[in-house]
């Protein structure tokens, strides 16, 4: 494999406090020096002048749809989707048909990963049998085989009693339970936040509370019991305000947020004309909220930022609005709507948004990955800051289009793309 | 104001979307259309030739009733789909179901579906007019133009009167379409009710909030019954439906409370002696029976302006 180097770029390296141009100097698939001005003779050379050079971004939230749903997206599409957007690893969730809730799902995910990913595939077990809620699923099985995660993502997992247990008993293999927060009581079939949009749209709402009543619960399990609680796609400014108490009294919880509730209100809803690509949970949220998380973000509430990229296809989102289903993609928008509506408005620096998409990942999942330190794979994202490019989802590697922001101009774009030193994206066009 | 003489709007997808000029026109026409209906005989040959095809995807009786009638009245030709004919149980998508009925060449679509905003989806995806006939708990438009019709029969102008709408105003598009609808042409519209089927912020779409119904009545020219469905009550909005009546039924006693004039009005059908008491359902101050022939009336303006009667 050799040596390539990377030369020109501005490196933002949040886990060794780098943010300076430098050049990054690749040998064998690993990251070799980070230094000024450097000349190897015979290595391959990668022009980043302009751009930033920073760890390939790591998705802790993501549906690959495989298996049983393919026509909305596979390993194969999911994972080129994943470097477009500069993800160098992704976390598929659980909720496919069947669930992955057992080591022989796990070894499959990892088996077409090695035959069809272009990106790292570290695979989500279910929490409950059959994402049912009511048995522990086998998760010391589903550990050994190479889980780094559970979750019953896209449902709650409804029975405190079973959320007792789970946390006691993932104790034991130190992975964190990555949890969907909504009390189905309170939700019951909205597909809206509950308040201003609801009832001006005439659309069954769904309240905060349906996600600030389970995380209080969760938090006191949590306390009580021990375990890694991990809050998955936080919406709500009193979940935030939970969580960043909860982490002052010492309780061992760590939470992500999404690049389109970071971005984007209920107000976008009304605004589309019932566009279902506006349809998710959880729902957009006010404007409250939207500050409130991104205060979290800044002052590490907010660990990590995670696409829950959930692809469908146009036959699934083409339908009245109560009956579409709920989601969107979005691995190949991240960066660049992250980018243009928080740092290039000052809201967020950018290495503070590099550091929730690369580090910090990493370290709440326990991964190898997330930083160009010596040594380690070199899977690597090289970002433009300045370019200015529409969103076509006729471009998009994945399987599905269905986003809000078609036709969106956004600034920031990934250019190129490594895993292990080999070069996945180049200028951004796939190369694999 | 300026008199417009033609809609800007293809399509009725609710009040929300119209203007006061537009609403204006749509209420002059019906008026006119009201005295078709007074006639003797009924049918004007206005809209001969001209094809509307109605898609019920909930269960109507005087909507359906009304729209077929006024397209009887126009002599424009009508077909009717409803949730019980095959094809809309069939699993067919609302997609491809539009597309066939849309290639059979109607001008004019009327929809009435459970999902809000089904009818702009629809919009989006023909070619005809569309005419929403009540979209989830979203807009009701038609419903709300017949009941400005009916007062405007009674009280000439709408601007200032004061508009009380009690009863379960979360689950209701009669009631969205009738606050902004009344708000719009200048009239104070209270709404009243429990608070558990009083919608978040809808204040913000032009009303008052009094949850005391005693209270918001003082003044009323216009009390507007919603009906109940009864089972609400099994979904814990309100305990029982005896404690309901009690509380938000409308009674004689109740009536008096407002100007003496005052018009009692409900879209139907109604739980008598649950929402509504017969004495004044019946009564003297009752223009519930007045609604439904303005209702077609409003329905053949509609069918008139869409389909281009104003060049």
């Amino acid at each position: 494999m050799g040596q390539t180097l990377i030369k020109n770029g501005h490196v933002i390296d949040p886990a060794n406090g780098r943010n300076e141009r430098a050049d990054v100097l690749l040998e064998e698939g690993k990251i070799g020096a980070i230094s000024r001005n450097m000349t190897v003779e015979g290595a391959e050379l990668i022009d980043a002048e302009e751009c930033v050079v920073v760890p390939g971004f790591i998705d802790t939230h993501t549906h690959l749809r495989t298996p049983g749903q393919e026509y909305k997206e596979d390993i194969a599409s999911g994972t080129r989707a994943a470097i477009r957007g500069g993800y160098t690893a992704v976390l598929p969730m659980a909720n496919t048909q069947p669930p992955i809730d057992n080591e022989t799902g796990i070894r499959f995910i990892l088996d077409q990963a090695q035959t069809q990913g272009v990106a790292r595939v570290y695979p989500v077990g279910a929490i409950t049998k059959g994402l049912k809620g009511d048995e522990i699923a086998e998760l010391g099985l589903m550990k050994r085989a190479g889980a780094c995660a559970f979750s019953d993502d896209g449902m709650p997992v409804r029975s405190a009693r079973v959320m007792r247990f789970a946390l006691q008993y993932s104790k034991m293999f130190g992975v964190p339970l990555s949890v969907h927060e909504e009390d189905p009581s309170l939700t019951q079939d909205g597909v809206v936040n509950w308040g201003r949009i609801s009832t001006k749209m005439g659309l069954p709402g769904i309240p905060a509370e349906s996600e600030v009543a389970m995380v209080a619960r969760d938090l006191e399990l949590c306390r009580v019991i021990g375990g890694h609680l991990h809050i998955a796609h936080v919406s709500t400014a009193r979940a935030v305000h939970l969580i960043r108490e909860a982490k002052a009294a010492g309780i061992c919880v760590t939470c992500e947020v999404t690049p389109h509730h970071l971005t984007l209100t209920e107000d976008l809803v009304h605004e589309s004309g019932y566009d279902t690509n506006t349809k998710m949970k959880p729902p957009l949220r006010t404007q409250d909220d939207q500050r409130a998380l991104l205060s979290g973000l800044k002052d590490g509430t907010i660990d990590l930022i995670a696409t829950d990229h959930a692809p469908h296809s146009f036959d699934d989102k083409d339908k009245e609005y109560l009956f579409a289903d709920f989601g969107i993609v979005g691995l190949e928008t991240a960066f660049a709507l992250l980018h243009d509506r928080l740092v290039l408005t000052q809201a967020l620096s950018l290495e503070k948004l590099i550091e929730a998409m690369t580090w910090r990942p990493a370290q709440v999942f326990g991964l190898s990955g997330g930083s160009l330190s010596e040594g380690v794979p070199a899977d690597i994202t090289i970002l433009s800051t300045s370019d200015e490019w529409a969103v076509n989802p006729k471009e998009f590697a994945s399987k599905s289009a269905n986003t809000p922001l078609t036709g969106w101009s956004l600034t920031g774009r990934v250019r190129t793309v490594l895993v292990d030193g080999q070069v996945r994206l180049r200028d951004g066009t796939l190369t694999c | 104001m300026n008199d417009v003489q033609q809609l800007r709007q293809k399509h009725i997808l609710g009040l929300a979307e119209l203007s006061v000029e537009e609403m204006t026109l749509i209420l002059q026409t019906s008026e006119s259309m009201r005295e078709i209906i007074d006639r003797p005989i009924k049918q004007v040959p206005t809209l001969r030739g001209r094809q509307v095809l109605s898609l019920f995807y909930e269960s109507s009786t005087r909507t359906k009733a009304s729209f077929d009638l006024a397209c009887k009245y126009m002599s424009a030709g009508a077909v009717s789909i409803s949730k019980d004919s095959s094809s809309l149980t069939k699993g067919e998508s609302l997609r491809d179901t539009v597309r066939n009925v849309e290639i059979m060449g109607p001008e004019v679509v009327i929809m009435r579906h459970p999902s809000g905003g089904a009818c702009h989806y629809l919009a989006r995806n023909v070619s005809s007019s569309v005419i929403n006939a009540g979209d989830g708990t979203h807009e009701h438009p038609t419903q709300g133009l017949l009941d400005m019709l009916t007062v405007l029969q009674h009280k000439e102008h709408l601007d200032g009167l004061n508009v009380v709408i009690v009863g379960d105003v979360f689950h209701s598009r009669v009631a969205r379409s009738n606050i902004i609808g009344f708000s719009r042409m200048g009239a104070n519209v209270v709404v009243s009710g429990p608070s558990t089927l009083l919608p978040p912020y809808i204040e913000e779409m032009g009303c008052q909030v009094e949850s005391d119904l005693d209270h918001a009545l003082a003044e009323a020219d216009v009390v507007y019954v919603l009906r109940l469905q009864l089972e609400r009550q099994s979904a814990s909005y309100f305990p029982s439906l005896r404690e309901y009546t009690e509380l938000y039924g409308l009674n004689e006693r109740r009536l008096a409370l407002a100007k003496p004039d005052a018009l009692l009005m409900h879209p139907g059908p109604m739980n008598r002696g649950v929402e509504i008491d017969s004495d004044v359902a019946d009564g003297a101050q009752s223009v519930i029976l007045e609604q439904v022939p303005n209702g077609v009336a409003v329905r053949m303006a509609l069918l008139y302006l869409l389909l281009g009667g104003g060049e």
